[in-house]
């Protein structure tokens, strides 16, 4: 078992395992993160993100493998992870019966920080997250944007080296998400903090992430920052709607020269090529000679569910039931 | 990546580890804080003894003396019963099991504080609570002249024994409550409450109890317990009842305690 500093790396798991009975949550994740890089953990509901942050912030043992964040394995030394960490997990843990500011200072209590101390971080984390007077208030009146960012606040006021947010935007509207991943950029680029960010949003992994990793079975599938995944599907998406057989669809559009692959979504054929301003007209012309009509063709470019697709062979939303 | 010079400021606040009194007194204020704020859960423990002790006075003190004699002191008899009652079963444990739902514990859990003072905290706040139970029901008692043989200092020894009984008795909730995380398991925990407080001497003194009830009032440590409040207020310093007493307490917390600890320890094992 490690004991102590055992990298430079803010995160580090290695062939990381953690089964609960006979059910295999985690199986086998290597990863490692350096400092100041926002990572995010890409994957549908059940994949095995929250076990491996449950892991890395000291909840959970692993079964496999060790895990270390800030230098420290979490097995062996958990209360040096803990002082580094800063967590806010999937739904806000926040205590409704206390005002926001008697949350605060428990946390600065915790963690050991003087009472000024304490005081003068309430008032940088307030500021951070513009929460204004409402601290004064009992949290049951918060707004889920609110205590979300609270939480946020929560995990902040002891100066981590490393902030966990595990799917920090579910549940929330779009104008309390856009202000999540403001504050989230702003962390890391103000305070240079490793921000490690789960998510089941293709689009927050694709706006927040320098890198991101898929995590699907328990596995880690792929790796590489949002721009590297979806060029390693191709440059091109054309999305085919038809009235008819989508298998024939799919058999004519693999004939034209330039298509290198072509996948079906429920009532959708997804077209990876190349060159797609080229291919497109190709493609309805292969269509057409094969006796479909042609409901719609759009071109776009790759997205992480694109990539996502390609390496679990599901999307990430029919994953979920969505 | 740059940092700004007021960031860098900030950044030389540390975390550390606060230690194990920081810690409890920090549960503990958190607890205490929230006690006015659930009236709902002291309302019961403030209504119940001084309604039992009114209507055990009212309705028994002159069948009591009758048997008793004229210098049978029925309303100092009672006196501990309501004590008993205003202490027995109050804890945090509800509120606890409400942490462990809503995932409040967890994010205690993942800050270095020390696990012990998870618990001891609450039980500290339980303390000063159950304390606070007793004034209104010996001011009820002084207002009726019940006065303590013992002045004082015996008034004093009196509310420290019924505060160690209540602090003993809640680890059976805070045992579940840590085991279960369930709040009807909780709630149920106060069944125990029953057989306690009136399988005992609670009514009539012990040798006029006769049949079942007398032999399970003398295994009940609740009896006891009652002995050594009333020796506090009836009779003077019998230390023999007093050593009873706390046996009492001592005996029922070697066996709730380790109860919650180790419901703590299954709670906080990250296996």
């Amino acid at each position: 078992m490690l004991v102590g500093i055992v990298s430079d790396f803010a995160i580090v798991l290695d062939r990381l395992e953690r089964r609960f009975a006979e059910v295999e949550a985690v199986a086998g994740v290597s990863l490692s993160v350096p400092p100041g890089e926002i990572y995010g953990f890409l994957g549908p509901n059940g994949a095995g993100k929250s076990t491996c942050v449950r892991i890395m912030c000291t909840l959970l043992l692993p079964t496999g493998g060790s895990a270390a964040v800030a230098g420290y394995d979490v097995a062996s030394s958990p209360d040096e992870v803990r002082l580094r960490i800063g967590v806010a997990l999937q739904d806000a843990s926040l205590d409704p019966k206390q005002t926001g500011r008697e949350l605060l200072w428990l946390q600065g209590r915790l963690y050991g920080l003087t009472r000024s101390d304490t005081e003068q971080r309430i008032r940088d984390v307030s500021s951070l997250i513009d929460i204004g007077d409402a601290i004064d208030r009992r949290i049951a009146t918060y707004s889920g944007g609110m205590k979300r960012r609270l939480d946020l606040a929560a995990a902040l006021v002891h100066n981590p080296q490393v902030l966990f947010l595990d799917e920090p935007t579910t549940g929330l509207d779009p104008v309390s998400r856009a202000r999540v991943w403001e504050e989230v950029r702003r962390l890391n680029s103000v305070l240079g903090m490793t921000i490690f960010l789960t998510t089941q949003y293709l689009e927050e992994a694709d706006e927040l992430a320098d890198r991101v990793g898929i995590i699907d079975g328990g596995r880690l599938v792929a790796e590489g920052t949002p721009g590297d995944l979806k060029r390693s599907i191709g440059s091109d998406v054309i999305e085919v709607h038809v009235d008819g057989e989508l298998d024939a669809a799919r058999a004519a559009v693999l004939a034209v020269p330039g298509v290198n692959a072509a996948e079906r979504r429920n009532e959708t054929l997804l077209v990876e090529t190349a060159d797609g301003p080229a291919v497109v007209s190709r493609v309805a012309l292969a269509l057409n000679g094969a006796g479909l009509n042609v409901r719609a063709l759009t071109l776009r470019t790759p997205t992480l569910d694109d990539v996502f697709l390609r390496v679990t062979g599901h999307h990430i939303r029919a994953a979920e039931g969505l | 990546m740059s940092v700004r010079a007021d960031v860098r400021e900030a950044r030389a606040i540390h975390a550390r580890k606060a230690g194990f009194l920081a810690d409890t007194l920090a549960i503990a204020t958190r607890a205490v804080r929230a006690i006015p704020r659930e009236p709902e859960a002291i309302i019961p423990a403030l209504v119940i003894p001084l309604f039992f002790f009114v209507v055990n006075v009212g309705a028994l003190s002159d069948v009591a003396t009758a048997a008793g004699g004229a210098d049978f002191n029925y309303r100092a008899f009672q006196l501990p019963v309501a004590i008993v009652f205003a202490v027995t079963g109050v804890s945090r444990a509800a509120a606890l099991v409400t942490d462990i739902q809503d995932g409040y514990f967890d994010r205690l859990m993942m800050t270095p504080v020390s696990r012990l003072s998870l618990l001891l905290g609450l039980m500290l706040a339980d303390f000063a609570l159950v304390v606070a139970l007793t004034i209104p029901v010996i001011v009820l008692g002084a207002v009726v002249g019940v006065e303590f043989a013992t002045g004082l200092p015996g008034l004093v020894a009196f509310v420290l024994i019924a505060g160690g009984w209540g602090l003993m008795f809640a680890g059976f909730p805070y045992a579940i409550a840590l085991k279960t995380g369930n709040p009807a398991a909780v709630n149920s925990s106060f069944l125990l409450f029953f057989p306690f407080a009136f399988m005992t001497t609670a009514f009539v003194p012990q040798d006029a109890m006769t049949g079942w009830l007398g032999t399970i009032a003398t295994y009940n440590p609740v009896t006891y317990l009652l002995g050594a409040l009333r020796t506090l207020i009836l009779a003077g310093w019998d230390w023999r009842e007093i050593a009873k007493g706390l046996a009492a307490v001592v005996g029922v917390g070697s066996v709730s305690m380790p109860l919650a600890f180790a419901a703590l320890r299954g709670r906080v094992s990250r296996g």
